[in-house]
């Protein structure tokens, strides 16, 4: 691990200003903010990140989960995944949240692990991790190994010709389906940014994730107030039964009224290069039969754009029958 | 003794014992090698010694910053280098080396402690952010006298065959005591699946947790 210079802001203004002098907040940022630590000092051991100056923002006042006059929640941006995952609100309104937490990681991790730590969790692509081979995430213009090489945990949705790293979340494709706010404290102020436009498709700047600028701190995440009477499901299938990255997964929140779906929201795990929100699914579901046609149907309709790789072809058809049997069993709940 | 080398740490690396071990070997034979991490026993050295532990007589640090760190229950004033992890920290600058290293990439649970009654991999965490924090390790569960039930149930159901993921699984079931988890095996092997255990000793270990959450 390379030097750096540790410091403990104040408060959020002061961190807000040391960072804004990083020359970036993306990969290779020259002053990261440090909460857990469980991506962060892991790829500081790998000289993956070699941060010159950490500010450790652990004891600012973000560790709380609070229920908000619309119903809603606010979640701060330092509450322990563990703590969000077992929070009696978040377990009867926002199960699916609950249930990917859970599904991520294990009990140590999760007691460490942060909410704006989890949505800036980096890829597993081991192309990445390893300082000893090309990869345009970490050094842009090197090259992409992955799509040549070792490539069948990688991405089948938002690849590029120059990354197909899978974004490794769980927590973040239930926030996707969940349709949460990320707020941030910036140079210029607070601002919002829905969950959907948070992070970026690699294209021709895999480096560039999230469109976080410097001296950008997540202080919180917000959540609407939840449907009446949805029925939530995360599955997430894996090599092992516990203690892995996805191969494939689905967050689905369902509305069904008589027959038909009236509300559908869908996410997938494991094989975007972002978490991945599927309109097309919902779109597909919403005011049909809530039967398995239909729900096979969405799949086709969520994994229509997807493309393989070498290793990975086996991901579409897997995730399709994720999706489908997600919904299945969210309709039979 | 189950355990007679003080690196295998369950119930025994306080001892203390007068008699040759591999560490006091390490230090004593003075190879290049050994003189290289000196300065890494030395308050080992010094608590044996019945002092109070105190890097005030360690090498210079470049770089070092202030920290106590209370570890089992006793505050260690330290400087230390701002790269050090928990889990280094309590190895070789507070020198408890119960706690193991074992991926040192947060993977295998190996270096499993509490901080605040919590389990964490020390691997991952950096010292310094843990001042205040109760800092519990597998020394602190309890002696070869008086072990913690879950040490003396895994000695009674064999939860191990070569010890070195013995700390971090003892100090994970530990801690499982109070979290949400079901009755059934199924769920224990749930919430322990972040420690690794590369000689299979998963069902002895699995039957030990069970024996302690039926019996306590």
């Amino acid at each position: 691990m390379r030097t750096f210079e540790f410091n403990r802001p104040e408060n959020a203004a002061s961190a807000v200003a040391t960072a804004a002098q990083a020359k970036t907040a993306q990969q290779g940022a020259d002053i990261r903010f440090l909460a857990g630590g469980t991506t962060l000092v892991d790829l500081m051991k790998l000289e993956v990140e070699t941060p010159k100056r950490l500010l450790d923002i652990n004891r600012l006042p973000f560790d709380k989960v609070e229920e908000l006059s619309n119903g809603g929640l606010k979640i701060g941006a330092t509450v322990r995944n563990s703590n969000l995952a077992y929070h009696p609100k978040v377990q009867k309104d926002y199960a699916v949240l609950s249930q990917a937490i859970l599904s991520g990681a294990s009990v140590q991790l999760r007691n460490a692990a942060t909410t704006a730590g989890n949505l800036l969790q980096r890829t597993r692509c081991m192309y990445f991790r390893d300082t000893a081979m090309p990869c345009n995430k970490r050094e842009p213009g090197t090259g992409c190994p992955a799509i040549t090489g070792s490539n069948r945990m990688l991405a089948i949705l938002g690849t590029s010709e120059h990354c197909i790293a899978t974004n490794p979340s769980d927590m973040c494709v239930a926030m996707a389906a969940l349709e949460a706010t990320i707020h941030v404290q910036g140079t210029k102020g607070a601002r919002e940014v829905a969950f959907g436009d948070f992070h970026l498709l690699p294209a021709q700047t895999p480096h560039r994730e999230t469109v976080l600028e410097p001296g950008d701190l997540i202080t919180h995440v917000t959540l609407p107030p939840p449907r009446a009477g949805s029925r939530q499901v995360y599955l997430k299938l894996r090599d092992r039964a516990s203690y892995e990255f996805a191969l494939a997964s689905a967050a689905v929140v369902l509305n069904v009224a008589g027959a038909n779906v009236t509300y559908a929201r869908v996410a997938l795990g494991g094989v975007g290069t972002k978490p991945w929100r599927s309109h097309e699914a919902e779109t597909t579901l919403t005011g049909k039969p809530a039967n398995a046609a239909n729900f096979r149907r969405a799949a086709e309709a969520a994994l229509r754009g997807a493309e393989a790789q070498s290793e990975n072809g086996f991901k579409i058809e897997l995730a399709k029958r994720c999706l489908a049997h997600a919904l299945q069993t969210a309709a039979n709940a | 003794m189950p355990y007679d080398d003080e690196e295998s740490g369950t119930l025994h690396s306080l001892s203390g014992s007068a008699g040759p071990t591999r560490r006091k070997f390490l230090v004593n034979t003075g190879t290049a090698a050994a003189a290289s991490v000196m300065g890494a026993f030395i308050p080992a050295q010094a608590r044996e010694a019945g002092q109070s532990s105190s890097t005030a007589d360690a090498p210079a640090i470049e770089g070092a910053v202030p920290l106590v760190l209370r570890v089992n229950g006793t505050d260690h004033q330290l400087r230390i280098d701002p790269r050090t992890t928990l889990l280094d920290c309590i190895r070789e600058t507070i020198a408890f080396t119960g706690t193991k290293k074992g991926c040192d990439h947060g993977q295998c649970g190996a270096c499993t402690v509490h901080v605040n009654d919590r389990r964490v991999v020390s691997c991952l965490s950096l010292a310094l952010l843990h001042e205040g924090h109760e800092i519990t390790t597998i020394e602190g569960l309890g002696t070869p006298d008086a072990p913690h039930p879950m040490q003396a149930a895994f000695l009674a159901h064999d939860g191990y065959q070569c010890g070195y993921c013995t700390s971090g699984q003892i100090m994970s079931a530990v801690a499982l005591l109070e979290e949400p988890c079901g009755p059934d095996d199924a769920a224990v092997k749930e919430l322990m699946s972040g420690n690794i255990c590369r000689c299979g000793a998963y069902g002895n270990i699995v039957a030990a947790i069970q024996h302690v959450r039926k019996n306590t």
